[in-house]
């Protein structure tokens, strides 16, 4: 008891009251960041946009088209990307030795050529072949077959695919050597270990970059417009080349983009919650709860 | 145990290299139906190699492994060994089970589904009896309240259990183990032993790679002892431990006895 650091310890009642550690710096940041956005706004609305056609474009019967097109092209073209890439990687991991050259030479093809040429030299098809089809057994003009929407699926699915073969093979190589010995060890043929053990385990770590690609591929469809695809960027110039609102217009596509990106986002989120079978952490906190945790180390809350 | 007649495993001059590393150096071994074999010696002597051989996880570079008068890997025809086909290798394999030392349950399937994966997948079988006889199965690795629990929810020993559960499935003529104990809590590998124990009564042909003496010593047909891919010793447990004949024998049980 007669220890000097315990000094009056015995005689309190009460514990020590406690003062929280105030964070200045964040506060100072929200002020400063405050003001930028502020004068980003103000500049915004004396900029010479009139602000009130923006959703009569937003909902124009061409506009409604140009989405309808950017939608499907994005599905189509990612599918596409899905299905060559999950066979471009099944080369790439084979042990025969023509198969994984293969895949090698496709990936560093279509990895190297920007898209915006690939699609350019689809479209364009027609210049080096006349026709198309089978030797002997059908031909058609490649001018009736390559359609802006061909044109575009082909350019950017095939580019896809050489970044899904990426993602899908690190996908694989995520799984455990063990799990494959495993199948193996049961009698499984190499297909079955593939679809019944490694794909399985592999999604997890395929479908979040497969989801970021998804995203970065509705927006990659604008690309497409300069082969006259009418998706939302062809539509908005569609628009503004009749009544000169070019900004309107293209704030109204802009709009669009990101509601898509939002939902494919929030279908991400889901997506990877259910694959996710650990039980998230404890610390995670939503947006509003770290920001009424913030609120309480405010300089004049409390003492 | 040894019955007269063919041996059911027969390693005839078994050689493996890695590179410029020989990990087997002509190893020649019978293992008869109903035996169980024990593998030791010190860690790099090729034990773990050699049963990755027998069922061809790993290829031979030279010599023969027969299993069930089948070479393994191979096909005999024409007075010669024919390379098997991925196709056929499998076919080959659904009658020699393995446990491995790291469980490799499949993390995705629960521990029924694991056990169900070869059954109704590889062999075959309707799922309904395939069913029944995995729930049998996981009681008798005293595991019949964790059918649906998943690899990571149960402990290293349940794990394992569940790994021989799903080996018994297939109903494999013989079993390999490799180091079955060695990365569990010790307060685990005792289960896991009674399960091997149970399973060598009960007449299953098991090779084991192991490092649990005392388990080789009880249960154990044959000992043999492993150095450097050679194969130094090897006879009945009693008698290969309390009378070694190789002085590397020797030392290396100085140190684990």
């Amino acid at each position: 008891m007669s220890d000097p650091r315990m000094a009056g310890a015995e005689t309190r009642t009460e514990p020590l009251p406690i003062v929280p550690l105030r964070h200045w710096g964040r506060w100072i940041a929200a002020v400063i960041i405050f003001l930028f956005v502020a004068f980003i706004l103000y500049v915004l609305a004396k900029a010479d946009i009139a602000y009130a056609d923006v959703p009569k474009f937003f909902l124009f019967p061409i506009m409604l088209v140009g989405l309808w097109h950017t939608i499907i092209l994005a599905i189509a073209a990612q599918s596409a990307g899905i299905a060559i890439g999950l066979v471009i990687a099944i080369m790439r991991q084979s042990e025969n030795p023509v198969a994984w050259c293969t895949a090698g030479l496709y990936i560093w093809i279509f990895r190297g050529v920007p898209v915006l040429l690939q699609l350019l030299i689809w479209y364009n098809l027609a210049l080096a072949f006349k026709a198309v089809g089978v030797l002997g057994l059908f031909s058609i003009s490649t001018n009736a077959v390559m359609t802006p929407f061909v044109a575009g699926l082909l350019g950017l699915g095939l580019n896809e695919s050489a970044y899904m073969a990426e993602i899908i093979r690190a996908g694989f190589n995520s799984v455990d050597k063990g799990q494959v010995e495993a199948a193996h060890a049961i009698g499984m043929t190499p297909g079955k270990t593939l679809r019944r053990v490694i794909l399985p385990q592999a999604m997890r770590v395929i479908i979040p970059p497969t989801g970021n690609d998804f995203i970065n591929m509705l927006k990659e469809t604008s690309l497409v417009s300069v082969i006259s695809y009418t998706e939302l960027i062809q539509a908005a110039n569609n628009i503004s080349s009749h009544n000169l609102e070019v900004m309107e217009t293209l704030l109204a596509a802009a709009i669009w983009y990101m509601l898509l990106v939002t939902i494919a986002s929030i279908g991400q989120h889901y997506v990877e919650r259910l694959l996710a079978t650990e039980p998230r952490r404890r610390g995670d906190v939503r947006p509003l709860q770290a920001a009424l945790r913030a609120l309480a180390t405010m300089p004049f809350v409390g003492r | 145990m040894r019955a007269a007649g063919e041996p059911l495993v027969r390693i005839v001059g078994v050689h493996k290299r890695y590179g410029l590393h020989e990990v087997l150096r002509g190893i020649d071994l019978a293992v008869y139906q109903g035996e169980v074999v024990c593998l030791l010696g010190p860690s790099g002597g090729g034990k773990s190699t050699l049963l990755r051989c027998i069922n061809h996880l790993e290829r031979i570079d030279r010599g023969e492994i027969w299993v069930a008068g089948e070479p393994i890997g191979y096909r005999l025809h024409g007075g010669a060994l024919h390379e098997l086909h991925e196709h056929d290798v499998a076919r080959q394999r659904r009658s020699v089970g393995m446990v491995f030392q790291r469980f490799n349950l499949f993390a995705h399937r629960t521990a029924l589904e694991n056990i169900l994966e070869g059954p109704v997948n590889v062999l075959g079988i309707p799922r309904a009896a395939a069913e029944k006889q995995a729930r049998a199965l996981l009681s008798r690795v005293g595991l019949s309240n964790r059918a649906d629990y998943y690899p990571a929810q149960l402990s290293g020993g349940q794990q394992q259990r569940v790994a021989i559960a799903r080996a018994l499935a297939m109903e494999p003529r013989l079993i390999l183990f490799d180091e079955p104990t060695s990365a569990l809590d010790p307060e685990l590998v005792g289960d896991v032993l009674d399960v091997m124990r149970a399973l060598a009564r009960e007449g299953m042909t098991m090779i084991v790679v192991t490092h649990e003496v005392g388990f080789a010593r009880e249960v154990g047909d044959q000992a043999v002892f492993m150095f450097d891919g050679r194969i130094v010793e090897a006879g009945p447990p009693q008698e290969v431990f309390s009378r070694p004949r190789h002085d590397r024998t020797r030392q290396f049980l100085a140190k684990v006895l």
